[in-house]
């Protein structure tokens, strides 16, 4: 057995309750005992949500779905990090090992000025499908694909775009930056496909699209690297670099040929 | 009610029959596609990539989810590879290959026709994924490489890093959101489909309730494509995703369409036990750790002593001592049984008694850590961080999980149910993988069906409704069925009874997974279908769902899922109960051989068993397909 | 939508176009800042030294324009950097406060450092002493002992009023604090990134504000020391009086230098 496994801890929660967008919400303080240090994060939010109900209270709101890291539903805001304290995880790969008995832990939604709080702390993320559907693809329609193997693509290249489209699209990237800006997830998706010979063709236009809808929404980056920090996938701002550069020259190189006006 | 099934099987030589078939079906002019609305419901693998192609295509899509982004879909969570025959490794593989082994593979229980059509459609998966800039493997030169997989001899498998699921989905989510950017998709989020709107005798529309605000609200459309996945959560723990249901696919069964092969579910034998009473599901890990790791549990019965402290003398290598050609190799079912035997007999491991141990010393002292954690290093993390424990030096303790369902809604070849208009692809449908999957055939099925196969065929049943168009919402079905949606809503949101949607849901999958799990037996069956009805009645009387249903209501959505689970399970245990051989991932313990191995009764059983919904009071009605083998002939596996 | 401006303005209407503008103009002042420490350094050759420097600097180009246009253009240069590297904080500043809600619970920090997390305290305290600079040892406010063209004894006779010294010491703190973010947050604008020397940014960043806060701290500390001290007299002034007085001519006013 391990060091840490198979104890239990009592632990007192301040979660941030809020009814819906409008309501002004508020934080409340639970009590909860006999949780397994086994047990994950989320399935100790579970075992609370149980008991509210059984109480005939209402239970806490949250989202969470594959429960093992991939879909990027869920995200708290645990003890003011983005994901909780273990570093490279989402909030559902957090397990209650990492905490101890007798321990405060505040959990608040996510907060952006688009990530509006739908209800306790589930928040509304729709901006950053706004941002894909400004650019982040290839044209190409179903059927129209030359054989795989026409194109060779340096190992180096796919490994890179690989770290880069690694993204869950869970937003802690904008919830643990200090200006709510975007820039990693954008990025990410950006150099996902501007890295690869097929994303060649439409490589300006995308990341001119997609950096200027994500200024629709989102702030400006600083270059804190809290970003970095909070990503369950450990993205490297260096693709906020590369974007960077690549929109400047976007904006600045001459992309029209002869005769184009 | 329902005559004889007509599968509409194309006649002729598998290797034309796509590519004529494909001529025969009728088309729409580009004029007329812009009048026709497809409704799909679901943007997983499946979902997705058909939304984008119908789109493209020039028809009007109007595609729906539950979750707040299409890119959630739990088709994400894949993590081996996607098949194609392309042979780059020259090792042998051909289409005919692949199609042999996956027809093998499902225990000669699936449609020749339908899965060489999936190894054919195979080769045009990859361009297109690659094409859409999908980030897979790659070798020094450039080209892309492959591996072999889930014991396949050929090497055919393509990946990405161990996240192929999410780069596939992602890619299909790209052409989705291009299409919504173009406008010929409709995107409907967090809207869940509540039922299925038939009218004049063929699908109409959809029901669905907004997940914000609570609203239920119909839409009209010409043809359904149901893409809505699996229904491993019917066992509660399993390793699809929480929201996981059965609902569209079951609301459908409703309607009208077959559910068929219920019983086909498969386990996986490399997954976490789980660790505690509140457990809420279970993870995978790569098969690909058998490959090095020695499986065995203490010889004697509530061994409590640690790994380390059991002699050698002491241990069970039993699938080593079993099946010496395989070894710890043997295939998944025949894993995951082995397992059961041993824990049910009282030899397992960890606190909770309830896995065994996959062991890495011997290679870790052979190869040293270093090799060990470039192979595996991703999986070691992933099970340190979910255990707590350290694989490098203690054993890694594994127990089967229910993973993926081979059975679903019956559809012809052109994956169309019976339900004229009602369409059904990937996971949802029934079509490819007989009694068992291979492993990375998932993937290549839910793009296959939703890249390849449903645009062309949809445009073939829209041909022939032009000038046609469906009734729309003033239909008086769609009132009707609105009106028993929110009849079945308030229902639950009056509920104040005494326990939680959760406690049932667990209490089912417990039931579920004791007599039809992985092993099952008559008696045990029988008792599944006593108990079942008992738990689902005490679950109206006393289940307690709080809130409104004019907000985000999580136990609201949980309570409906959880209620068609129940009519699911029941019929689950019915379709195991009337099929009475072992075939793929449905073992019945009467039909074994002397060693252990399943015995299939092709004689009796060579069907597909498609179950027609007599409503809530009667039982259900079981319509046989009959499979023919021309191409292979179904033969005996053995893995001594 | 805002109108789009015409080509290559339309940059300066995106944020990554703005933070490009403002590396950029970084990178100027950053020039500046070096030059005009190292230059400040002829305090320890003595007054006559530090007014042929300044003396210098007006000479520069002569060869080919009229005196002091080359300096004058380069002032220019420095307050458009300027101007531009305010702006652009400013309505960056404004974007990102639209864009942010704040944790009521509190959050914690984990990459962000002191210094990248008070750019906007440190710039608008480097901005404000900029202006006090000016006034005091170009414009001569602030400063009754104030000689036009002799900075040796102006730094002198400002430097060793304690409170000064003081002042100057805390906006140049602000100032290599402002640098150390800002010299390794203008690669990541310009998006000047490669594995290969990735680390070395954030060396450069330190060094860079090490060596310009060691050069200009020194200057208030040893004024207050007494290392750098003229006793109150302009040598400056005395010399040129001398040639004067030898050249027979009568004492002009000293601001002619300029």
């Amino acid at each position: 057995m391990s060091a840490t496994g198979n104890g239990t801890l009592n632990l007192r929660l301040r979660v941030w309750r809020q009814d819906g967008p409008g309501d002004a919400g508020r934080f409340e303080t639970y009590d909860v005992g006999g949780i397994s240090s086994d047990a994950s994060f989320l399935e100790m939010l579970d075992v609370l949500n149980e008991r509210l109900t059984l109480e005939g209270r209402e239970p806490i709101t949250f989202e969470s779905d594959c429960r093992e890291g991939i879909c990027g539903t869920c995200g708290l805001m645990i003890n003011g990090r983005a994901h909780g304290p273990q570093k490279g995880t989402a909030t559902c790969q957090l397990h209650m090992r990492e905490f101890s008995d007798g321990d405060l832990i505040t959990v608040e939604p996510w907060r952006a000025g688009s990530f509006e709080v739908i209800r306790d702390l589930a928040v509304d993320r729709t901006a950053l499908d706004r941002i894909i559907a400004a650019g982040g693809y290839i044209s190409v329609n179903t059927g129209a694909a030359p054989d795989a193997n026409l194109v060779p693509v340096p190992k180096e290249a796919a490994e890179s775009a690989f770290d880069a489209a690694a993204c869950i699209g869970c937003g802690a990237c904008v919830a643990a930056c200090p200006n709510s800006a975007a820039q990693l997830f954008t990025a990410a998706k950006v150099q996902h496909l501007n890295l690869l010979p097929q994303g060649q063709p439409e490589r300006w236009a995308r990341t001119e699209a997609m950096v200027e809808t994500m200024e629709q929404f989102f702030g400006s980056c600083t270059n804190h690297g809290e970003c970095e920090e909070a990503c369950p996938k450990e993205i490297s701002i260096d693709f906020i670099a590369w974007t960077n550069r690549d929109y400047v020259r976007a904006k600045l190189k001459n992309r029209k040929l002869a005769g184009q006006r | 009610m329902i005559g004889s099934l007509d599968a509409r099987l194309p006649e002729g030589p598998l290797e034309d029959a796509w590519t004529d078939h494909k001529f025969a079906l009728r088309l729409v002019n580009p004029n007329n596609k812009r009048r026709f609305t497809v409704i799909v419901v679901g943007t997983g693998l499946a979902g997705a990539s058909a939304a984008a192609s119908l789109g493209e295509l020039g028809y009007r899509v109007k595609a729906f989810t539950y979750h707040d982004s299409p890119r959630r879909a739990h088709s994400i969570a894949a993590q081996g590879g996607i098949n194609a025959a392309k042979n780059y490794k020259n090792d042998g593989d051909s289409v005919f290959r692949l199609f042999y082994d996956t027809i093998k593979g499902g225990d000669y229980r699936s449609r020749e026709a339908n899965v060489y059509r999936l190894a054919e459609t195979s080769l045009a998966i990859i361009d297109q994924c690659v094409a859409a800039g999908v980030p897979f493997a790659r070798e020094y030169g450039g080209l892309l490489d492959n591996r072999s997989f889930g014991g396949a001899q050929v090497s055919r498998t393509f990946y990405a890093r161990g996240q192929t699921g999410q780069q596939l989905l992602l890619g299909a989510y790209s052409a989705l959101m291009r299409q919504v950017a173009a406008g010929t998709v409709d995107l409907h989020t967090r809207a869940e489909m509540l039922d299925l709107v038939v009218a004049d005798g063929r699908a109409a529309g959809i029901v669905v309730r907004d997940l914000l605000s609570g609203e239920v609200t119909a839409h009209a459309g010409d043809a359904v494509i149901l893409a809505t996945g699996g229904y491993s959560n019917v066992y509660f723990l399993s390793t699809n995703a929480k929201m996981c249901n059965v609902t569209a696919a079951w609301r459908a069964h409703r309607r009208g369409a077959l559910f068929a092969n219920p019983c086909y579910t498969q386990i996986h034998p490399t997954c976490i036990p789980a660790g505690d009473d509140f457990q809420s599901k279970l993870t995978l890990m790569s098969e690909s750790l058998r490959n090095d790791g020695r499986i065995w549990v203490p010889r004697a019965f509530d061994d409590t002593r640690a790994a380390a402290d059991i002699p050698e003398a002491e241990r069970d290598y039993y699938l080593e001592e079993k099946y010496a050609a395989f070894g710890n190799l043997v295939p998944r079912d025949v894993a995951s049984r082995n397992a059961k035997a041993v824990v049910d007999a009282g030899r397992g491991v960890g606190s909770l008694r309830n896995g065994v141990y996959l062991d890495f010393s011997d290679v870790l002292a052979r190869d040293g850590a270093e090799v060990v954690r470039a192979k595996y290093g991703n999986l070691f993390d992933m099970y340190a961080r979910i255990t707590g424990e350290d694989p490098y030096r203690v054993p890694m303790r594994i127990y089967p999980a229910v993973h993926y369902t081979m059975g679903g809604l019956w559809v012809d070849y052109n994956l169309m149910s019976n339900v004229p208009g009602l369409f059904v692809a990937g996971e949802a449908n029934f079509s490819d993988h007989g009694a068992n999957r291979l492993g990375a055939s998932a993937l290549m099925q839910g793009l296959a069906d939703g890249y390849f196969i449903v645009p062309y065929t949809v445009g073939d049943y829209l041909a022939g409704h032009l000038g046609k168009e469906g009734p729309g919402t003033a239909h008086p079905a769609f009132a009707d069925t609105v009106s028993e949606v929110n009849d079945r809503t308030a229902r639950w949101t009056a509920a104040r009874g005494s326990r939680t949607v959760d406690w049932f849901h667990r209490e089912l999958g417990r039931m579920v997974w004791d007599h039809c799990g992985m092993s099952r037996n008559a008696a045990g069956l029988q008792k599944a279908l006593a108990e079942i009805p008992a738990l689902r009645q005490e679950f109206h009387a006393d289940v307690c769902v709080p809130g409104s249903a004019a907000t985000l209501n999580q136990s609201l959505e949980k309570a409906g899922r959880v209620d068609d689970f129940f009519e699911l399970a029941e019929l689950l245990a019915r379709d195991a109960l009337e099929r009475e051989e072992s075939c793929g991932g449905h073992f019945r313990e009467e039909h074994q051989d002397a060693e252990g191995e399943a015995r299939r009764d092709d004689e009796r059983f060579t069907h597909v068993a498609a179950w027609e919904w007599a409503g809530p009071d009667d039982g259900p009605i079981r319509h046989r397909e009959e499979l023919e083998f021309s191409a292979v002939t179904p033969t005996t596996r053995s893995y001594k | 939508m805002r109108r789009e401006l015409p080509w290559p303005l339309n940059l300066y209407q995106s944020a990554v176009g703005k933070k490009w503008v403002m590396a950029l103009t970084g990178l100027a002042l950053l020039g500046f800042v070096l030059v005009h420490m190292l230059g400040n350094l002829h305090l320890y050759d003595g007054p006559w030294e530090t007014h042929e420097y300044a003396e210098t600097l007006r000479d520069l180009g002569t060869e080919v324009i009229p005196r002091t246009w080359v300096l004058w253009g380069l002032r220019i240069g420095l307050i458009a950097a300027f101007g531009l590297h305010i702006h652009s904080a400013y309505s960056l500043t404004r974007m990102s406060r639209s864009a942010d809600r704040r944790y009521a619970g509190g959050r914690d920090y984990i990459a962000a450092n002191y210094a990248s997390r008070t750019m906007r305290w440190t710039g608008p305290l480097v901005g404000l002493f900029v202006v006090y600079h000016l006034a005091d040892l170009t414009w001569g406010h602030f400063n009754p002992d104030y000689i036009r063209g002799d900075p040796y004894h102006n730094v002198v006779a400002s430097l060793s009023n304690l409170p000064v010294a003081i002042w100057y010491i805390v906006a140049n703190v602000a100032l290599a604090v402002h640098i150390y973010h800002g010299a390794w947050s203008m690669f990541q604008s310009l998006g000047i990134n490669s594995p290969r020397w990735n680390p070395l940014r954030r060396r450069l960043a330190q060094a860079f504000a090490t060596v310009i806060l060691v050069g200009n701290l020194s200057f208030p500390i040893l004024v207050q020391a007494g290392v750098i001290d003229d006793g109150g007299r302009s040598v400056v002034r005395e010399r040129l009086e001398q040639a004067d007085h030898a050249a027979g001519q009568t004492p002009g006013p000293t601001g002619g230098m300029l």
